[in-house]
């Protein structure tokens, strides 16, 4: 433990070799290969950088989707054909009868991409992953039958003429400069947010959506906005595209290109962007030079996509992550540091409490909670046990807004908190961790920290795009912030280690600093002290008092009966839902009834 | 119109509900949802234009032959694609791997068969222009083939003991593998069910909707808006849900144009599901913390 002081410096913590290559010159290096490649002056190798360029704009912005968020949506080529159509058929007059410049042409095709990005998306606010699969599949099937259709738009299965972008970027290099420059900002504003606490945010939906929700993190609003900026690449994608076909037909947007953007991005690793634009550039050069392969090109990509999924589902960023592979230091030991408290948390918070009064919930014939009074006031520890299905858990639900119950009042001081709302809890700054740990395994423990504190950011997704100062405002406080939070707990040398390889221990400390980064005024544990050793209950114990003495309220559900009688100011014992005692520890270990149903005689 | 309405819209809807069915099985044996349905369907029209069409062969011996072959296909789906990412279900990989192995059967048929629609032969001839013509064998072979699995399924899990192994299985398998139920066995079983459903449904539907790959996608998608909307794991849904959507595209097809139906009935999908996620006739969800 006393290399405390082992690197912090970096915000990320960038993995092996893709790591090493996510750093800055390997891009400056893409960048100046992008460049140069026309003083080669062979226009094939620019028709083909174009088409890779245009499908990385694509697929940049389907890498949140897909990478990011974890969201499977599979036909996404329906934005390339949305885009390409709009920006066609305006640029040439066939809407209205007015030829729309080119370039005011290209934008309504990113709109387009842009509204139905969002269309296509909704159902990912409540659908289940095959559903979301299939409603963009059916969506890609549906807007090819349309193009072949409204002749009078889409020219049917003859087509119709891409537009021919004027100068500066007329067709040849000008078009190719273009796409380059498109491709760079797409890149550029991907990167951004992927490494913002948008993209942290969208990360922790896709691996721990309810610890996600409990820091505040409003899903509908955040993918919302995410796939109007993947539809809106797709769209501009599109035009472009037309352009560089110089004809379209529906023939040339199959669902087979989905699955090389699908695949590009799965290949490269999940959470990455450097990784995904390297797959989607292998993906578009090789079978050019595989030619006699062309015409299995769908069947290997496929067969590729199978080999990722079952052998490396990771993608290649993971089979590169060398570091993480280097064993962790053995015997480590948590030392939190209580004393650092009063820097992580506002001490100046007015007294307040939360009080349940007459809660009961059933499930179906169940009642697991019956009439339920509680109360948790800041500055206190309560301490809720009782046997397993005695309802401590649900209550802890219910107050984190999990579950509405069907009868009873739920006050915050004298203001109703409302039921059912668990990403709104973040912002009454009530904090809490989970029976089994919820943790984004992939990202770092500082990360996973980060986003706990993600509804304290000022900043908007807009700003995070374009990397503007509020933006940066808010990555240093949150990382200075969560590095406290860190050291606070005793884990400040594993910020930077993979938090999957961390110990189950260490993860219920973890779970603490993320809750800590709300500055909590309250705090729900439930059973944090599962699977610790005696010492390290021993130090939780004072650092859960230590929390509370700085005026923090803590609902402590647990089983370990001393734990509870040592810092507890309070304890409420439940029984099949009801409260059986409730009183001071003294109390509560001498009454009768808890002693023979619970503690044992 | 309206005879033609209801006799093409009964067909393509006992299509689309057998599809629903071979989803079902293969989800309640493995709570996976499996691309590879509307892969089967495409199969059971191609393989049977292949191999009475161009090999000669006897029809009812086609017929087994395809019905084999679906079931072969179910097996390679649920050791390829299904048992290796059971462990970590809640990663949703089935998604993907299931697509990817549709595909490649896709793309294989496409180069070895052929990417335009081709006929499929008439096995019971009847003149089409008498009044018989309503009795074509495009119009009633799906529907037979539909209502003789819903019989044979209802058979299979009421009255035999390895269909109740199925249900016990679909129920909670982990306490199904607890009372010593060989769990892999009887989801291979299912998933070879499941092919000879699918298959069964290209093949009796394959003089209505030609033996083309294109199908794959059709299916795929209008095979799953009955289960989706009648609730996942019923077949009853998806029997209803598929004649419905069958009758109402054939309405659609027939009164404002085959472009509408598509639309309408992405739309109806959507909303429906936006509104109503766990389906019109599904269960509410699970606990998740």
């Amino acid at each position: 433990m006393t290399d405390a002081a082992s690197p912090i410096t970096t915000a990320k913590a960038p993995a092996g070799l893709l790591g090493r290559l996510e750093g800055s010159w390997s891009w400056i290096a893409l960048g100046l290969v992008g460049l140069l490649l026309p003083l080669l002056d062979d226009s094939y190798f620019g028709v083909i950088a174009q088409r890779a360029y245009i499908y990385w704009i694509l697929s940049a912005g389907l890498n949140l989707v897909v990478g990011y968020a974890g969201q499977i949506a599979i036909g996404w080529v329906a934005m390339l054909t949305l885009g390409a159509y709009t920006t066609a058929a305006l640029a040439a007059g066939r809407v209205g009868g007015v030829e729309w410049h080119p370039y005011l042409a290209l934008i309504a095709g990113g709109a387009m991409g842009a509204v139905f990005g969002v269309i296509v998306g909704l159902p990912a606010l409540r659908l289940r992953t095959f559903y979301f699969a299939m409603t963009t599949l059916g969506f890609a099937t549906i807007v090819t039958q349309v193009a072949l259709a409204w002749k009078d738009v889409t020219g049917g299965g003859v087509g119709t003429p891409g537009p021919v972008f004027p100068w500066p970027f007329e067709p040849g290099w000008g078009f190719y400069y273009f796409c380059f420059i498109l491709a760079a900002l797409a890149t550029w504003i991907t990167a951004n947010i992927g490494s913002s606490r948008y993209g942290r945010a969208l990360v922790a939906i896709r691996d721990a959506e309810v610890a996600a929700e409990a820091s505040g993190i409003a899903k509908p609003k955040l993918l919302i906005l995410v796939f109007l900026l993947a539809g809106g690449l797709g769209g501009i994608a599109g035009g472009l595209f037309s352009s560089l076909q110089s004809y379209i037909t529906p023939d040339a947007f199959t669902f087979e290109m989905s699955v090389l953007f699908f695949i590009g991005i799965l290949i490269g690793g999940r959470g990455s962007i450097l990784g995904p634009l390297l797959g989607t550039i292998i993906l578009t050069v090789l079978p050019e030079f595989a030619a006699p392969l062309v015409q299995w090109s769908t069947f290997l990509y496929a067969a590729l996509l199978l080999v990722i999924v079952l052998v490396i589902p990771g993608g290649i960023a993971d089979l590169l992550d060398y570091k993480n592979r280097r064993p962790l230091e053995q015997h480590r030991e948590i030392v939190p540091r209580p004393e650092l408290l009063s820097r992580v948390l506002d001490a100046n918070g007015e007294p307040s409490a939360i009080r349940l009064t007459g809660i009961a919930l059933h499930f179906g014939g169940v009642r697991a909670i019956d009439g339920l009074d509680l109360e948790i006031r800041s500055g206190e520890v309560h301490g809720l046990i009782g046997p397993n299905g005695s309802g401590k858990t649900t209550t802890l639900n219910v107050i984190s807004g999990y579950y509405r119950p069907n009868t009873g009042t739920m006050k915050l001081n004298s203001a109703d908190l409302p039921f059912d709302k668990p990403h709104a809890r973040a912002h009454y700054r009530i904090a809490r961790t989970f029976q089994t740990p919820r943790l984004v395994g992939a990202a770092s423990v500082l990360e996973n920290v980060m986003i706990g504190g993600t509804v304290r950011g000022h900043g908007t997704f807009a700003e995070s795009m374009l990397s503007l100062p509020r933006h940066h405002r808010d990555e240093k406080q949150l990382k200075d912030a969560a590095m406290q939070a860190l050291a606070t707990v005793g884990l400040e040398s594993l910020a930077n280690a993979r938090a999957d390889r961390l110990q189950h221990s260490e993860l219920r400390f973890m779970e603490i600093a993320r809750g800590l980064m709300l500055r909590p005024a309250f705090l729900l544990l439930d059973e944090p002290a599962a699977g610790l050793s005696a010492e390290e209950i021993r130090r939780l114990g004072a650092l859960i008092k230590a929390i509370s003495r700085e005026g923090t309220g803590v609902l402590l559900v647990e089983h370990h009966a001393d734990l509870i009688f040592d810092i507890c100011d309070r304890v409420t014992v439940l029984n099949l839902g009801k409260v059986l005692a409730a009183g001071t520890p003294a109390e509560i270990r001498s009454h009768r009834e808890v002693v023979s149903a619970y503690l044992g005689a | 119109m309206f005879v033609s309405i209801v006799s093409y819209g009964l067909a393509v809807g006992a299509v689309y509900a057998l599809i629903g069915i071979t989803y079902n099985v293969m989800f309640s044996a493995s709570r996976v949802f499996s691309f590879t349905a509307g892969m089967l369907g495409m199969l059971g029209g191609v393989l049977g234009a292949l191999f009475i069409n161009k090999m000669g062969m006897n029809a009812v011996l086609a017929f087994m032959l395809v019905l084999a072959c679906g079931a072969a296909m179910g097996i390679v789906t649920e050791i390829l694609t299904v048992r290796p990412v059971l462990k970590s279900i809640e990663q949703h990989l089935y998604v993907l791997s299931t697509l990817a192995f549709a595909l490649m059967i896709q793309q294989v048929t496409a180069i070895e068969y052929n990417t335009e629609p081709q006929p499929f032969p008439v096995l019971f001839p009847i003149d089409p222009n008498s009044w018989l013509g309503i009795v074509d064998q495009k119009f009633w072979l799906p529907v037979l083939a539909c209502i003789v699995t819903i019989l044979g399924l209802e058979f299979l899990y009421r009255r035999t003991l390895i269909g109740r192994a199925f249900l016990a299985i679909a129920e909670d398998s982990y306490a199904a593998r607890a009372l010593g139920l060989p769990e892999t066995r009887l989801r291979m079983a299912s998933y070879a069910i499941a092919g000879v459903i699918g298959a069964l449904a290209g093949f009796t539907g394959a003089q209505m909707l030609l033996a083309f790959i294109g199908n794959q996608a059709i299916l795929n998608f209008y095979g799953f808006v009955p289960v989706a909307l009648g609730g996942m794991g019923s077949n009853r849904g998806a029997v209803i849900g598929g004649i419905a959507l069958g009758l109402f595209q054939q309405a659609a097809n027939f009164l404002v144009g085959g472009i509408f139906a598509s639309v309408a009935v992405f739309a109806v999908f959507i909303v429906v599901l936006l509104l109503r996620p766990e389906g019109l006739a599904g269960a509410a969800t699970a606990r998740r913390v």
